[in-house]
C-alpha cells in the first residue's frame, strides 16, 4: 500500500466520535482509503465498526469529527446528498417489486430513458451472474440471489464508494465462501472503493486488501491481512485473529526474555528490560522438525493431548516453560506419523524468534 | 495505543450539525402538522374542561369548590361508587367467561370454532344501546323471560351488568386469544417430560403464561364499563352512574361546570387504567423476545365436549341478544300485536332523525374511515421511519397515546366547551358533521396508530436507508413500498374506524346538531322517547351495516393477500 499513501485518499476519515448518550461508540477515530481499496472494518459486536460504517453513509451522523470524501467535505451532509451504494444483512430488498424493479429503482430516480434502464438492469443482472431472474419477486429467490440482487441495486447507479453491513453473515456457510469470491472478483473487475463490516476473520482475510480491527470504538490495527496475521499489534488483535498462544514472561536484556525456566531470543524493541510480558505464538508456527543442536529458542514439551483436525493434528504441549498452562501447535499429519508423536511422548520444540510477539503483561 | 487513534488533545473539533435534506424538512413539516391538529383536536379541549371545572357559571376562577361541592352531595357522590361497583363486577364475569371461551378456541380441539369465532365478535358491530334493548325486551315490564329474575328488575344494576359484558366481551376475547396463543409449545413438552399433573401444568404453565394478558383485558373491559354511557342510559332506571351523571348534568340541568367535575371523575380513573396497561404490556413484550414453537391441542373428548357445551351457552346468550332485538323490531306491536311487519323502519315517520340520521352516520362513518386511516398511518409512518428529530417524535407518540386515555363522553364535553366560543377560530365547526368525523378520528386514534406502528416495526428499517443511497425521495418510496407492503394493516385500521364511527354514542351524543343527527343517536333519542321498536330497528340497520361492511373487509383481504401472493409468502 506504500505506493498508495502518496496519493491522496478518497475518503479521509478525521477525529471521528460518535456519542450514544453517555456512552462513546467511536472515539477519536481517524483513517484514511484510497481509491478502489477493498477495506474490511473487523472486530467483535459492539466495537463500533457498524457505527463507522453508518456515518460514512450518513444515516447515523457523527457526534465530533470530518469525513471527506473526493476532497469534498461531507461529514454534515444527508444521505440523500452524499455518493455511495449499500448492502445490508437483511438484503432490504423491496417485497412488493420485481427483481428488474428494484434494480432500476435508483436509475428511475436519475430520470434516464426508459431503454438505457432496461439496458443497464440487464447488464447488472449479468454481472451478478443471475441474467434469468428479472421477472422473479425477491421471495422466489434463494438467500444467496437475493444478496447478489442488493449488490446489483446498489452498484445500478454505480456510486463512488460500496459500503456492505456484514453482507454475507446471514447466509448458509458453502454459500457465504461463494459469494465471498464473487463480491471481490466483482470489487477488482469494477474498481469501486468498497468498505465492508464484519464480524467474521476469515472473510476479512480472504477478501480485504485492509483490514481496520477496531474494539471498544478505537482503531486497534490498520494493515494488510499478512501484516495483521502475522504481525498483529496488540494482544487483543493477536487473539481476536487466529489462534495465538500467550505465555507469561519478562524481558531479561535487550533481545531475551525469559519464560519459566527457558529464555528466549526475540525482538524487545518497545519493551524495557526486568518489564513483565505476554510471549505470544501461533500453533503453526511451532516448530518440531529439523532441530539442531545448538538452535535458539528450543524447549522440551511433552504431548499431553493430540486432536486430529482432518490435515493436521493440534496438539496440547505441557514443559516446565510454559508454566501451568497448555501450548497449542500444530503438526503435520506426516510428521506424526514419522516421529510417531502421541499422547506422553517428549519432544523438542523450536519457538522461532521471527514468529514469536511480545506484549507487555497488562493486558495491552 | 495506535497511530491512527490520535492522543486525547486539548481541543476537540467542533459538534457536527447535521444538514437537514429536503425530505427531512417535508417529513418535520408534515409530523408537526398532524402533531398541531392533535394538539387541537385533543389537548386544548381537555384543557378547556378542566378550567372549566374550576369556574363559576360567570366563567370566574373559584378553585376548587366545585369540586368540594361534588363530593358534599351524596346523590353525586354515590355515582362514582355505583360506576365502580358495576365495572368491577363486569370485569369479574367478563374475564371468567372470556378466558374460558378463549381457552376453548386455541387450547382445545373443540369443533366448529370458526362458528364461535364469528358469533363472538358480533357485539363489536352494534352500537352498546343495542344490549340494552334486548334487555328490556327480554327482562323489562312487558318482557317475555321476565320470571326469570324473581321480582328483581332489570332496570338497575343487573341489567347494566348483563348489558355490559355482553358488548365489551369481544373486547376482552380478542386480547385474551391473543395471550393464549403466543405460549411456547416446548414449556408444555417440558411439563409433560417432568410427570407434571394437568392442574399443576394449567397453574404453573398456562396461566402465569398469559397473565400479561389477562391483566389488560381486566383494565380494558373495567374502563370501557366504567365510562360507557349507552347500556346505563337504556337500562339504568334510577341507578346512577357516572357517564349518565354528565350527561344529565349537561343536557338536563345545563349545568356545564358540574359536568366538567363529573368529567375529570370519570377521566381519573380511566388514565390510572390506562397508565398500569401500558406498564404492564411493556413487560409482555419483554417476555416474547424468544422464538416460540407454536401449541398444536392434542383431542381430549371430555374437556373438547365440555368446552363445546360453555361455548354454545355463552353463544346462545350473545344470538339472543341480537335476535331479539331483530324479532322486537320487527313486531307490530309488542307485546300485543306480534305479527310480523316493516313498520319500525319507517323512520320517516318517527322522532330520532329518520332516515337521514342513518345516511348521515353512513357517510361520517365512511369520512372518518378514509380520512382517518389516511392522517393516523401517514403520521405513525413519519414518526416510525423519520430520521434525528427524537424529542418532536417521542412528543408526537405521546400526543397519539392520549386518547386512548380519554372517555368518548369526556372528549365530546371537551368539544362542547372548546368549539363552542363563538372566539375559537374553529367555531365554524361547530354543529356540521366535520366536528363528528374530527372527533371520530381523535377518539379512536391510539388502536389505529398503534395498529398501524406494529405494521411499520414489521418492516425492514433499512428500506429508507437503501432509498436514500438510491436518491429516491421518501413519498416515492412510501407510496411504492410502505403503503403496498401495509396494506393489509391499512385496511384493518380503516376497517376499526368504520365500526366504531358507526356505533359510537358517547363521543358524538353532545355534538350532533339537527342536521347531522346520528344512527346511534337516533336509536338514544327513540329509545328515551318510549319508541323502543323503531330504536331496536335502528340499531339493527347499524348492525347489518358493520356487518357488510366486514364482510366487504374480508374479501378485500381475501383478495389481496392473493394477488400479492406471490411476494408476499416468504
Amino acid at each position: 500500500m506504500d505506493s498508495k499513501s502518496a496519493h491522496k485518499p478518497y475518503l479521509k476519515i478525521t477525529d471521528l466520535t460518535k456519542k450514544f448518550g453517555e456512552f462513546t461508540a467511536l472515539d477519536n477515530i481517524s483513517l484514511d482509503i484510497f481509491e478502489s481499496e477493498f477495506v474490511c472494518f473487523l472486530g467483535p459486536s459492539g466495537c463500533g465498526k457498524t457505527t463507522l460504517l453508518r456515518a460514512i453513509a450518513g444515516l447515523d451522523i457523527q457526534t465530533r469529527g470530518s469525513i471527506e470524501q473526493d476532497n469534498v467535505d461531507i461529514s454534515a451532509l444527508p444521505p440523500t446528498e452524499r455518493d455511495f451504494g449499500i448492502v445490508f444483512q437483511s438484503y432490504a430488498l423491496f417485497p412488493n417489486m420485481t427483481v428488474d424493479k428494484n434494480i432500476a429503482y435508483g436509475l428511475e430516480n436519475r430520470k434516464l430513458p426508459k431503454d438505457q434502464i432496461t439496458n443497464r438492469v440487464r447488464e447488472l443482472l449479468d454481472l451478478v451472474g443471475l441474467p434469468e431472474q428479472g421477472i422473479k419477486y425477491p421471495a422466489q429467490l434463494s438467500g444467496g440471489q437475493q444478496q447478489r440482487i442488493a449488490l446489483a441495486r446498489a452498484l445500478a447507479t454505480s456510486p463512488g464508494l460500496l459500503l456492505l453491513d456484514e453482507p454475507l453473515s446471514a447466509l448458509d456457510a458453502r454459500v457465504r465462501d461463494h459469494l465471498r469470491g464473487e463480491i471481490k472478483d466483482l470489487q477488482r473487475r469494477l474498481g469501486v472503493t468498497t468498505i465492508m463490516v464484519t464480524h467474521d476473520q476469515e472473510e476479512a482475510l480472504t477478501m480485504a486488501d485492509r483490514i481496520v480491527v477496531m474494539d471498544h470504538g478505537l482503531i486497534e490495527q490498520v494493515g494488510t491481512p499478512e501484516e495483521i496475521y502475522g504481525q498483529p499489534r496488540t494482544a487483543f488483535v493477536a487473539d481476536f485473529i487466529g489462534t495465538m498462544n500467550f505465555i507469561p514472561g519478562a524481558v531479561t536484556a535487550a533481545g531475551t526474555v525469559s519464560v519459566g525456566q527457558s529464555t528466549f531470543q526475540c525482538d524487545t524493541t518497545y519493551h524495557a528490560n526486568g518489564a513483565p510480558i505476554t510471549v505470544a505464538i501461533r500453533p503453526e508456527d511451532i516448530n518440531a522438525q529439523d532441530i539442531h543442536d545448538g538452535d535458539s529458542n528450543v524447549v522440551d514439551a511433552e504431548v499431553k493431548s493430540l486432536e486430529f483436525m482432518g490435515s493436521f493434528y493440534r496438539a496440547n504441549l505441557i514443559g516446565p516453560t510454559f508454566g501451568d498452562g497448555d501450548v497449542h501447535a500444530d503438526f503435520s499429519v506426516n510428521l506424526v506419523r514419522r516421529k510417531s508423536v502421541a499422547v506422553g511422548s517428549r519432544l523438542p520444540v523450536r519457538l522461532p524468534a521471527e514468529y514469536v510477539q511480545i506484549y507487555a503483561a497488562n493486558g495491552s | 495505543m495506535t497511530e491512527t487513534s490520535a492522543p486525547l488533545s486539548t481541543a476537540q473539533p467542533p459538534l457536527v450539525k447535521e444538514k437537514l435534506s429536503r425530505d427531512d424538512w417535508i417529513m418535520r413539516s408534515c409530523m408537526v402538522v398532524i402533531g398541531l391538529f392533535l394538539c387541537v383536536f385533543i389537548l386544548l379541549p381537555l384543557y378547556t374542561m378542566l378550567s372549566k371545572s374550576v369556574e363559576n357559571k360567570d366563567e370566574a376562577f373559584i378553585g376548587l369548590a366545585n369540586y368540594i361541592e361534588y363530593f358534599s352531595t351524596p346523590a353525586l357522590f354515590w355515582s362514582a361508587g355505583n360506576s365502580l361497583t358495576i365495572a368491577i363486577l363486569s370485569t369479574v364475569i367478563v374475564l371468567f367467561v372470556a378466558f374460558i371461551y378463549g381457552y376453548a378456541l386455541t387450547r382445545t380441539c373443540m369443533p366448529f370454532k370458526w362458528f364461535f369465532k364469528v358469533v363472538a365478535l358480533i357485539p363489536l358491530l352494534t352500537p352498546s344501546l343495542l344490549g340494552g334493548i334486548s334487555l328490556v325486551y327480554w327482562f323489562g315490564n312487558q318482557g317475555v323471560a321476565k320470571g326469570l329474575l324473581f321480582g328483581e328488575t332489570i332496570y338497575g344494576p343487573i341489567g347494566i351488568t348483563i348489558g355490559s359484558s355482553y358488548w365489551v366481551f369481544p373486547h376482552a376475547l380478542m386480547i385474551v386469544i391473543t395471550a393464549l396463543s403466543i405460549t411456547d409449545a416446548r414449556l408444555y413438552e417440558a411439563a409433560i417430560a417432568l410427570r407434571t399433573s394437568q392442574v399443576r401444568t394449567f397453574f404453573t404453565v398456562t396461566l402465569p403464561g398469559c397473565k400479561y394478558g389477562l391483566i389488560s383485558a381486566g383494565f380494558v373491559v373495567f374502563t370501557l364499563v366504567f365510562t360507557d354511557f349507552g347500556v346505563p342510559k337504556v337500562i339504568g332506571g334510577n341507578y346512577n352512574m357516572l357517564a349518565t351523571d354528565v350527561y344529565k348534568q349537561v343536557i338536563g340541568q345545563q349545568n356545564f361546570q358540574m359536568g366538567a367535575v363529573v368529567s375529570v371523575v370519570l377521566l381519573v380513573p380511566a388514565i390510572i387504567a390506562f397508565s398500569v396497561d401500558r406498564i404492564v404490556q411493556k413487560k409482555q413484550v419483554a417476555l416474547l423476545s424468544a422464538r416460540a414453537v407454536p401449541y398444536e391441542p392434542k383431542p381430549h373428548r371430555v374437556r373438547d365436549m365440555s368446552m363445546l357445551v360453555f361455548c354454545l351457552i355463552v353463544a346462545a346468550m350473545i344470538l339472543c341478544m341480537l335476535g331479539m332485538a331483530q324479532y322486537a323490531s320487527l313486531v307490530k306491536f309488542w307485546p300485543y300485536n306480534l305479527t310480523l311487519g316493516f313498520s319500525n323502519y319507517d323512520f320517516d315517520v318517527m322522532d330520532g332523525g329518520g332516515w337521514d340520521a342513518f345516511w348521515n352516520s353512513l357517510y361520517m362513518a365512511l369520512y372518518t374511515a378514509v380520512i382517518g386511516t389516511a392522517v393516523i398511518f401517514f403520521g405513525a409512518y413519519l414518526m416510525e421511519k423519520g430520521r434525528g428529530f427524537g424529542t418532536g417524535r417521542s412528543i408526537f407518540h405521546m400526543l397519539a397515546m392520549l386518547p386512548l386515555a380519554v372517555p368518548g363522553l369526556v372528549l365530546g364535553l371537551s368539544y362542547i366547551f372548546f368549539f363552542n366560543n363563538p372566539a375559537n377560530p374553529f367555531n365554524f365547526l361547530y354543529g356540521t358533521l366535520g366536528i363528528l368525523v374530527i372527533v371520530s378520528i381523535t377518539h379512536f386514534y391510539t388502536v389505529s396508530h398503534l395498529t398501524a406502528v406494529t405494521a411499520l416495526k414489521q418492516m425492514d428499517p433499512e428500506f429508507e436507508s437503501v432509498s436514500a443511497s438510491l436518491k429516491a425521495p421518501f413519498y416515492k418510496t412510501f407510496a411504492r413500498v410502505t403503503v403496498p407492503v401495509c396494506t393489509p394493516a391499512i385496511l384493518d385500521v380503516s376497517m376499526y374506524l368504520f365500526l366504531n364511527a358507526m356505533t359510537t354514542v358517547s363521543a358524538v351524543i353532545f355534538l350532533y346538531s339537527s342536521d347531522t343527527t346520528l344512527a346511534s343517536v337516533a336509536v338514544m333519542n327513540m329509545d328515551d322517547a318510549g319508541d323502543i321498536a323503531p330504536a331496536a330497528a335502528m340499531a339493527m340497520m347499524i348492525a347489518y351495516t358493520c356487518a357488510a361492511a366486514r364482510i366487504l373487509h374480508a374479501g378485500l383481504t381475501r383478495g389481496l393477500l392473493k394477488h400479492s401472493q406471490a411476494w408476499r409468502n416468504r
